[in-house]
């Protein structure tokens, strides 16, 4: 076995796990407290990497970008939360995603509209573009940043939600919202701050990627169904789950994508394993998810009763 | 109340009857690419009547509905990929009754084994696992590097549905032109060429008038199951669950066969979409194309029989018109989608009943 390789790809699933958990934070938070679902979360993430694809060019720096991307999606989610998604709450969960998918619908053609078909690159600063060295290991700068920055930002969040009192609202609005405003919580106010803080998750999430993948129309449109079997393995409504699901799916779609063909290759001929592998390694995050769903319907880590 | 019915009714048959023969007045008309915009509607329309069928009567909210025409489309693009370049024997036809029979067995197979896991939850659960199975069959495809992965197999020709022992002589060889009966010395008989009209899918009017068979057989269907034993129970369990348990009826296995129906139905419309479009490709399956369908049944409206096929018809149809207006035709569509989630209620059927019991 060769371990710089295996190291290597650990790291990619540990990145790609992470911004899973950017993604699946904010659609745990948003369904276990305001029982939303929400399709156009995918849209703040493309919405991310675009304004911050924009700014940067605009101002010649990486770190402008990331502050307007912030501020953008926190303001864009702001306007949408109050025009659209505040009447969705009392609906039933289809409606909730149609709507919701009306919204994506709008959001990739405002996109195109504003900067063109084609995607936008982001250019990276300098200090970024290097690799770091680690023994045999080499590793772009950049990704170690993601996995920091990743990490960081679910500390944080657990911090949020477990030490303040702003989790402690989030936390009881959970368990029950509607004791929650009998105690004259403001559950609108809550509901808009939740709301706002998961589109900046997935803005977030959306800018850091985009300097590997570059912003592209639709680009969040399939790693919104992943974060959702995240949120199914993890128990829709923690955190902790998500958490915990999304390094898993991270690290077994990476894991199957780099080394299933080797593994398959020990019990059939190389030639079927070489068809054989792509197909079932894409798959593979799925299987789990039947398998999980099998054993446990409401997740590893369902939220308790309310 | 009994008169506004028998209005519903003449008014379904009269839809049905419109879009029956708009395709055949455009052509008079002198517009015949008409035939193909309403060959799509109709093949659309049985997707979405198979969606309403576990919507409206089961309450099951599929939102992976898209995989099942995509299984039902490659059912018919990778045999005729093996028969026309080689490989797979087994597999390799042109036969439409095989591409039909695999389709089948494909869809109901892959319903039953997602269904059997899928029902076992509710809601929201179900929704997202629906949509990550669908998902699941979209990677599948764009893994299958033979057959195109991700841009897809072109299908070369439509399925044949003759019958290679009753398929009937052409005209020639009965030899026709041979009855002229020189011996008798009567005038040459100058014979009309006589040939059978062809009955092939190749033919695009066949065609859509399969498409339009089909399209009535599924509504049929539907409609048998909506006021059967087997209908009512699924309703009731959507109404009210304890109760349809309390009467020591389990609505898991009505659930799982209705799931499988509805799969089958829409491998159907999959079967019809490959030879339509001559194409297959992993985009059929994408879960926005799921969206679209359930956007159609929620724009026709969900609680009547034909609320799909009228759903279908305005989709397809505002694409069509919006689409050669501007590129930017899904800025006005998702505007429309959000207004009827919002304010909407009943979808088209819903409004135009309010009006007329009113």
């Amino acid at each position: 076995m060769d371990w710089v390789l295996v190291l290597t790809q650990a790291l990619n699933g540990l990145q790609l796990g992470i911004l899973l958990f950017l993604l699946s934070a904010g659609l745990t938070l948003t369904f276990g407290i305001m029982d939303l679902i929400n399709l156009a979360h995918a849209s703040f993430f493309m919405l991310g990497a675009f304004v911050c694809a924009w700014a940067t060019l605009y101002f010649d720096s990486f770190l402008i970008g990331i502050v307007c991307a912030v501020l953008g999606t926190a303001l864009l989610a702001f306007v949408v939360e109050k025009s659209v998604i505040s009447h969705l709450y009392v609906r039933d969960h289809l409606d909730q995603l149609l709507a919701t998918f009306g919204l994506i619908l709008i959001a990739d053609t405002g996109v195109h509209l504003i900067w063109g078909p084609a995607g936008l690159a982001i250019p990276l600063p300098e200090p970024l573009q290097g690799q770091v060295r680690m023994g045999e290991l080499v590793v772009p700068a950049y990704r170690l940043l993601i996995i920091g920055v990743g990490l960081f930002i679910a500390a944080s969040l657990y911090w949020l939600v477990n030490k303040t009192r702003a989790g402690m609202l989030i936390r009881a609005g959970a368990s029950n919202r509607q004791m929650l405003s009998t105690l004259g919580i403001n559950v609108q106010l809550l509901f808009t701050s939740v709301f706002i803080l998961g589109a900046v998750l997935a803005g977030l999430g959306g800018l850091l990627i985009a300097p590997i993948t570059e912003a592209s129309i639709g680009m969040g449109n399939d790693i919104i169904i992943t974060a959702f079997v995240v949120i199914i393995i993890g128990g829709i409504g923690s955190i902790k789950g998500a958490f915990v699901a999304a390094l898993l799916i991270g690290f077994i779609d990476t894991f199957g994508r780099a080394f299933l063909d080797s593994i398959f290759a020990l019990f059939m001929s190389v030639d079927a394993a070489e068809t054989a592998a792509p197909a079932v390694s894409a798959i593979l995050v799925y299987l789990l998810m039947a398998l999980v769903l099998v054993w446990r319907p409401q997740g590893l880590f369902p939220p308790k009763l309310r | 109340m009994k008169g506004v019915s028998t209005i519903h009714r003449m008014g379904g048959g009269l839809l049905l009857l419109v879009i029956l023969l708009t395709p055949f007045i455009m052509l008079w008309l002198g517009k015949p690419f008409w035939l193909d915009i309403f060959t799509r509607l109709v093949i659309l329309a049985i997707a979405a009547s198979s969606l309403s069928l576990l919507l409206s009567v089961a309450g099951l909210a599929s939102f992976g509905h898209a995989a099942y025409i995509g299984l039902g489309a490659y059912a018919v693009g990778i045999p005729v990929y093996y028969e026309t370049y080689g490989g797979a024997p087994w597999l390799a036809s042109y036969s439409g009754w095989w591409h039909l029979l695999l389709g089948v067995s494909v869809c109901a197979l892959f319903a039953l084994v997602t269904g059997a896991i899928s029902l076992r939850t509710k809601g929201v659960h179900f929704i997202m696992i629906t949509m990550a199975f669908s998902q699941m069959i979209l990677y599948l495809l764009v893994g299958l590097e033979e057959f195109g992965g991700d841009d897809g197999l072109s299908v070369d020709l439509r399925s044949d549905f003759s019958l290679p022992d009753l398929s009937l002589p052409s005209a020639e060889s009965f030899g026709f032109p041979s009855l002229n009966l020189p011996s008798l010395n009567l005038p040459p008989v100058n014979l009309p060429p006589v040939s059978l009209p062809p009955v092939s899918l190749e033919e695009p009017w066949v065609f859509y008038l399969v498409c339009f068979a089909l399209l009535l057989l599924v509504l049929f269907i539907v409609s048998k199951v909506k006021h059967s034993h087997f209908g009512r129970v699924l309703q009731a369990a959507r109404q009210n669950e304890q109760r349809v348990r309390a009467l020591g009826i389990n609505p898991y296995r009505y659930r799982l066969l209705v799931f499988v129906v509805a799969g089958v139905f829409a491998g159907l419309s999959g079967f019809l979409f490959a030879n339509y479009a001559y194409f297959v490709s992993p985009s059929m399956v994408e879960w926005t194309r799921s969206g679209e369908l359930m956007f159609m049944v929620i724009l026709g409206g969900v609680s009547s029989l034909l609320g799909p096929v009228v759903g279908a018809s305005v989709f397809v149809l505002l694409e069509h018109f919006l689409s050669r207006l501007t590129v930017f035709w899904h800025l006005p569509f998702g505007l429309l989608l959000l207004m009827v989630v919002l304010f909407g209620r009943g979808g088209i059927i819903g409004m135009l009943k309010r009006d007329s019991q009113q």
